[in-house]
């Protein structure tokens, strides 16, 4: 897909976060705003997707032969749930059941309730490397060439089990995974730096054997060309990290800048706001 | 006895209310939370005692840790997060370095059970009050009300050795007494019967003061016990309830497996063999919604305390 393109889904992506989130009332529009354009541009241009004879996207539990990608802050479900529909894993109008009762769209992701597209459960935070990394090794034990992407929020970095996770991907030669740090510097009790500092992530990745690459995570073209960079960078030894810096609320003025956005849903007001700033590009749904 | 209440409040919010009673009152209470001082409502706490809080980051692992270190030291550390993580992912941290080395520490949870709602069933535990019960040296509370949340707070700072306590996020009917003294391990008499003894815990109190009231307009007379502390166990309070009147049923929004029904079964089946019925959640996970129609759907209210009831009258 062509950058403007991309931006274009990724601004209906966006509308769709925010009218989950406000319908119900509850759920995380700062963080998954942020990740929006990442997400886009693994799934609608990067990823290698398992497909049918009419091209349309098939979900296999196994990711056997097809590019994986796991959410490892499972808070952000909004924008994971609006990119997979929008790519045609399931109907794009079941986004209107986010935390409903009797829902697939549960509060954080899970396979419990067999959603197309999802591998496994998260929302209990610091799990979702420890998995990508098995799946990364499963594929390698069957001669499948495809990747495994991950997805970890900055504040998830506190989490002692990301280290572990950390320790083990270069000591076992885990050279083909793409993991991502959202450093939008936010975490619920406030600025990440105050919490709980993480100081210097590229130094501590690159001490425990990584290869890291740092990216503006709102800039569409920048994710789309590093993406292709990391994937050259595969098959040498290491696994790749790309911290990648995001504004919480991306996309939204009145969203951006703080953490007061992180668990909170617009009111009928804000959500008319936030949504006079994103063209409708594919249809609401 | 006619209950009522004039406002609804969160129990979370009796425990911050509690800690900010222990900020002023005990200078050996430390706090620790894991990026979710809001939702502990831990504000006042750090407001009047910042050099007694330590925030830990999402690090819960530590957290336990931490707390173990500081009770080494003379202080009576209160760990705080929600409860799946509080007590779940730390169960062997709590089981080495709290309960097993005899630590003085705190766990003190919200957000446990399916009240929480929308976030769903990563973060609804069903399972903690088993978990924690199972530790030898554990006590495990789980309060009905704010009142008896601030009480609780209170009264385990005086309590010498390692406790769970367990509150939520909904909020819920006010209505034990303000000035209450909170006597851990001892159950209280809410309301006196003789057809039927029902033994509840936690938000299910309150649905089984609505249930005895159901029960009485159909001319059963149920005996209601407040179990806030589920280890150790009231049994004498249980026994005198159960000899009056033959049958028992138990509410908890926890599964059944592992809960306050287990333990009263466990304890009946050897003194005193009682026909049975659980009101709790039976062997499944939660989901996403709100928190009434998640009781409604999982069967964890009054209706369906009323339900067991008439069951277990019939068994006897
Ligand atoms: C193990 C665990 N502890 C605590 C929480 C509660 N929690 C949900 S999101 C969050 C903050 C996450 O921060 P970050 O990873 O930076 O995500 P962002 O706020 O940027 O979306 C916390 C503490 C959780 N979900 N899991």
């Amino acid at each position: 897909m062509q950058t403007q393109e991309l931006k274009n889904v990724a601004s209906q992506v966006r509308r769709d976060i925010l009218r989950q989130v406000h319908a119900c009332q509850s759920g995380h529009p700062g963080g998954s705003l942020g990740c929006t354009d990442l997400l886009v541009g693994l799934y609608f241009n990067t990823m290698k997707l398992a497909q049918d004879a009419n091209g349309n996207v098939v979900f296999n539990m196994s990711g056997n032969q097809e590019d994986v990608f796991y959410l490892s802050n499972g808070h952000i479900s909004p924008v994971m749930y609006s990119v997979l529909a929008r790519r045609g894993y399931f109907p794009v109008k079941e986004l209107a059941t986010f935390r409903q009762l009797n829902s697939r769209l549960q509060g954080h992701p899970t396979p419990h309730e067999h959603l197309e597209g999802i591998r496994i459960a998260s929302g209990s935070l610091g799990q979702g490397l420890s998995v990508a990394i098995g799946t990364a090794q499963a594929k390698k034990l069957s001669n499948d060439t495809s990747t495994v992407y991950c997805l970890m929020g900055d504040g998830e970095q506190n989490e002692g089990q990301v280290w572990e996770a950390a320790m083990y991907a270069p000591h076992h030669k885990v050279d083909n995974l793409i993991a991502f740090i959202d450093e939008n510097g936010q975490q619920i009790d406030g600025p990440t730096e105050k919490v709980m500092s993480n100081r210097d992530l590229e130094a501590k990745y690159k001490a425990f054997g990584w290869q890291v690459l740092r990216m503006d995570g709102n800039d569409m073209e920048e994710v789309i060309n590093t993406l292709a960079h990391a994937k050259s960078l595969l098959g040498q030894g290491s696994p790749i990290m790309i911290l990648m810096k995001t504004e919480m609320g991306a996309g939204v003025d009145f969203m951006m800048g703080s953490h007061k956005w992180h668990g909170v849903a617009p009111n009928d007001q804000q959500l008319a706001d936030a949504l006079a700033q994103l063209n409708e590009t594919l249809g609401d749904y | 006895m006619k209950f009522t209440y004039e406002t609804k409040k969160d129990t979370r919010s009796g425990f911050g209310a509690g800690m900010e009673y222990l900020s002023q009152n005990n200078p050996k209470v430390v706090a620790l939370c894991a990026d979710l001082i809001g939702s502990l409502k831990l504000e006042a706490f750090i407001k009047n005692s910042p050099e007694r809080f330590f925030q830990t980051g999402i690090a819960e692992a530590n957290m336990i840790g931490i707390s173990a270190g500081l009770a080494i030291g003379g202080y009576i550390p209160f760990a705080t997060t929600f409860a799946n993580f509080g007590t779940g992912r730390v169960y062997d941290q709590i089981r080495q370095s709290v309960a097993y080395s005899g630590k003085n520490v705190k766990i003190c949870c919200s957000h446990a059970g399916l009240t929480l709602g929308e976030d769903g069933a990563t973060h609804q535990i069903l399972e903690d009050i088993g978990l924690m019960k199972m530790l030898p040296s554990m006590v495990v509370i789980n309060p009905c009300d704010y009142n008896q949340t601030k009480a609780a707070t209170i009264a385990i700072a005086e309590y010498e050795g390692p406790v769970y306590l367990r509150f939520g996020r909904p909020v819920v009917p006010v209505f034990t007494p303000e000035d209450q003294k909170f006597e851990i391990g001892k159950a209280i008499h809410l309301i006196e019967g003789t057809d039927v003894t029902i033994l509840a815990t936690g938000h299910l109190v309150w649905e089984a003061i609505q249930a005895a009231e159901i029960l009485e307009e159909k001319g059963i007379k149920a005996d209601v016990l407040n179990i806030h502390t589920i280890k150790p166990l009231d049994t004498a309070a249980i026994l005198a309830s159960i000899s009056k009147t033959g049958c028992v049923v138990t509410a908890e929004e926890h599964q059944i497996n592992g809960g306050l029904g287990d333990s009263v079964a466990q304890f009946l089946s050897q003194n005193h063999p009682t026909p049975q019925e659980f009101v709790g959640v039976n062997d499944s996970f939660g989901e996403s919604g709100k928190p009434a129609d998640l009781m409604e759907k999982y069967g964890l209210n009054a209706a369906a305390i009323v339900e067991k009831s008439i069951k277990a009258i019939a068994r006897k």
